[in-house]
């Protein structure tokens, strides 16, 4: 099933981002746009410069030219703290979860940015702590429950099977409740039933909450069902933009992905 | 058997997020803190005092500061010594200079002066890990071990380089026995500690943890590595201040610069690595046997070599210290890379089975 909908409002635009490491170009001349409330695939063969290109997004890399627009704010970079603030979440390829802390902390950790109280109340821990505490405790739960983890609360995230640990990740971008939400293969490496219940989680969550998501996944199935649009990047080019099943007849594209004599 | 949570619900978050969420946890704190603070003054004789009870309360709270650093927020230092000289000397300085201030004040503020002096040391943090940050942190030790040495104002310009700390009272009582001792040292071990405990379970205390796990994970999620590290180094070199501050002003009396030499910055790391990192529990346990381990093994080695018909003197005992010593840290470090915390929280978690191994 392709779902069709349309949205109007742009919420992030790159514009002729190039990125390259010494001689290595990993992006050329880039430009798409993401819209509010959509689910925005970005797909390619390995090493296509898809990451890069988020990390670029959520300001961990910085781009020799072009620029970023988000939310009307035009930028040739940011800080990933900045990104941050500025309601953009993300989770990684390989998981990048605090191994050393339990599930619960994990996700509160997610809300550091909306926690001010100062160290002198949170050293005695009573007054405007304890109740901030208690009520970001209110929305992490809300959010363990909505990602069905109760079970793993207390359980230090290094013990958890690989699937849980992805699911806990995405729990830690959502409790800082983005507006954009950029998902590095939130699928790679799970069995069948663990790429539905995330898949689930996915649309939910842009249903839900209405949170744009931009995900980078392999699995060509998952991407055609769910996403709105597709870009396609190949050796750090643009090969495609549009709604899947454009993308599926694009012949660049099947070329970039079967592979063809350049 | 009588270690089992069923049956205790948890009706809010508060509950929930209690330090000892556990009814029989509570009890046997409170029981300890009892016994410390109400049986201990009327049974234990002097020597008990100078040589057991004031170096393990005073030097937990310095290991609570170094678990702090190093624990939680994975900022090795070997400086521990230098925020205790600089702790020790800015409350000396803040004492003679400033008479009229009671020196268990002069103590705190000791404190926040190791803190500022933290915070600098803490700079290169931002830029270096692991082995160099060890390295750049070896240089404040030795940077307070000559200025403390050097720069004779802050010793008062004493011919000898020694100093005496004030005659220490409060509120008109004289505090200076051996019991009065132990107890000030234990009330600012306990709320110092509790207040430690507090931050590193609020969010500042998950910013720490969130750097040490994955600093480029932290900060995409919005901790700012500067603020997290500074006041790491901050809160750690306070508390370690106030240790240093003690330790001169209550248990040495009167000291040099020596008493905060680099032995002391091994003797902390090696209290918060046998104890356990990440726990405030094992800064307490780790502070506990480095310092009791050496005196059990003194008072124990003669009676075991007589056994065998074998004298064994002074000297052959200290030796006999050292190697022992030595091979126990290996050997625990094999044995519980975690530490005697982790050992702990092993042992609760059996005894809740108890007796079904699953």
């Amino acid at each position: 099933m392709t779902r069709t909908r349309s949205f109007n409002e742009v919420l992030l635009a790159v514009e002729n981002i190039s990125l390259s490491f010494g001689g290595v170009k990993a992006l050329s001349d880039i430009s798409f746009d993401i819209a509010k409330g959509e689910i925005r695939a970005i797909i390619g063969p390995n090493g296509a410069g898809k990451s890069s290109m988020l990390n670029c997004i959520n300001g961990f890399y910085h781009p020799q030219q072009g620029a970023i627009t988000y939310k009307g704010v035009r930028r040739s970079q940011m800080r990933p703290h900045q990104a941050a603030e500025q309601g953009i979440g993300r989770t990684f390829q390989n998981i990048a979860l605090f191994r050393g802390m339990s599930t619960l902390d994990n996700i509160m950790t997610g809300r550091n940015l909306r926690m001010k109280t100062g160290l002198f109340w949170q050293a005695l821990r009573i007054g405007p702590a304890a109740r901030e505490e208690i009520e970001h405790r209110k929305v992490v739960e809300h959010i363990i429950d909505f990602l069905e983890i109760q079970h793993i609360r207390k359980v230090p995230v290094g013990q958890l099977p690989y699937g849980l640990q992805k699911r806990v990740e995405l729990g830690r971008a959502l409790a800082a409740q983005p507006e954009l939400l950029l998902l590095d293969e939130p699928m790679a490496g799970m069995n069948i039933e663990e790429k539905q219940d995330m898949c689930r989680f996915v649309l939910d969550v842009n249903d839900e909450f209405g949170t744009t998501i931009c995900l980078i996944e392999h699995d060509m199935g998952v991407v055609m069902d769910i996403s709105d649009r597709v870009v396609v990047l190949d050796y750090g080019k643009k090969i495609g933009d549009g709604v899947p099943d454009e993308i599926k007849g694009n012949q660049a594209v099947i070329d970039a992905y079967l592979g063809v004599s350049h | 058997m009588f270690y089992r949570e069923a049956g205790q619900y948890k009706a809010s978050y508060q509950a929930d997020q209690a330090i000892f969420p556990i009814a029989q946890d509570r009890i046997v704190v409170v029981a300890l803190l009892a016994v410390a603070f109400l049986v201990v003054p009327f049974v234990v004789s002097e020597y008990t005092y100078r040589a057991v009870l004031i170096p393990v309360v005073i030097l937990s709270l310095a290991a609570i500061g170094l678990n702090v650093l190093m624990g939680y927020c994975g900022q090795v230092s070997l400086g521990s010594g230098a925020f205790m000289a600089v702790g020790a000397y800015a409350a000396f300085n803040l004492s003679v200079r400033l008479p009229f201030l009671n020196p268990f004040v002069c103590i705190l503020l000791g404190g926040f002066v190791a803190a500022g002096v933290g915070i600098a040391f803490g700079v290169p943090s931002l830029r270096i890990k692991g082995f160099y940050l060890a390295c750049a942190t070896l240089a404040a030790q030795f940077f307070a071990d000559w200025a403390f040495l050097r720069i004779k104002w802050f010793t008062n310009y004493t011919p000898s380089g020694s100093v005496n700390a004030p005659p220490l009272q409060a509120f008109g009582y004289d505090l200076s026995s051996p019991t009065a001792n132990y107890l000030v040292s234990l009330v600012f071990a306990v709320v110092l500690g509790l207040a430690a405990k507090n931050i590193v379970r609020g969010h500042v205390g998950r910013q720490w943890m969130a750097i040490r796990d994955m600093d480029i994970a932290a900060e995409i999620i919005g901790v700012r590595p500067m603020y997290a590290k500074l006041t790491a180094f901050a809160v750690s070199s306070f508390l370690i201040g106030v240790a240093g501050g003690l330790w001169a002003f209550v248990y040495l009396g009167s000291w040099e610069p020596a008493a905060f030499s680099i032995d002391r910055s091994f003797q902390l790391m090696f209290m918060v690595i046998i104890g356990g990192l990440g726990s405030i529990l094992g800064s307490v346990l780790g502070a506990a046997f480095i310092v009791l381990l050496p005196i059990f093994l003194n008072q124990a080695l003669p009676p075991l070599g007589a056994l065998f018909g074998w004298k064994i003197s002074t000297a052959t005992v200290s030796h006999f210290e050292s190697m022992i010593f030595g091979a126990l840290i290996v050997f625990f470090l094999i044995v519980e890379p975690h530490g005697l915390a982790r050992l702990w929280s092993v042992a609760k978690e059996k005894l809740r089975l108890w007796p079904f191994p699953h």
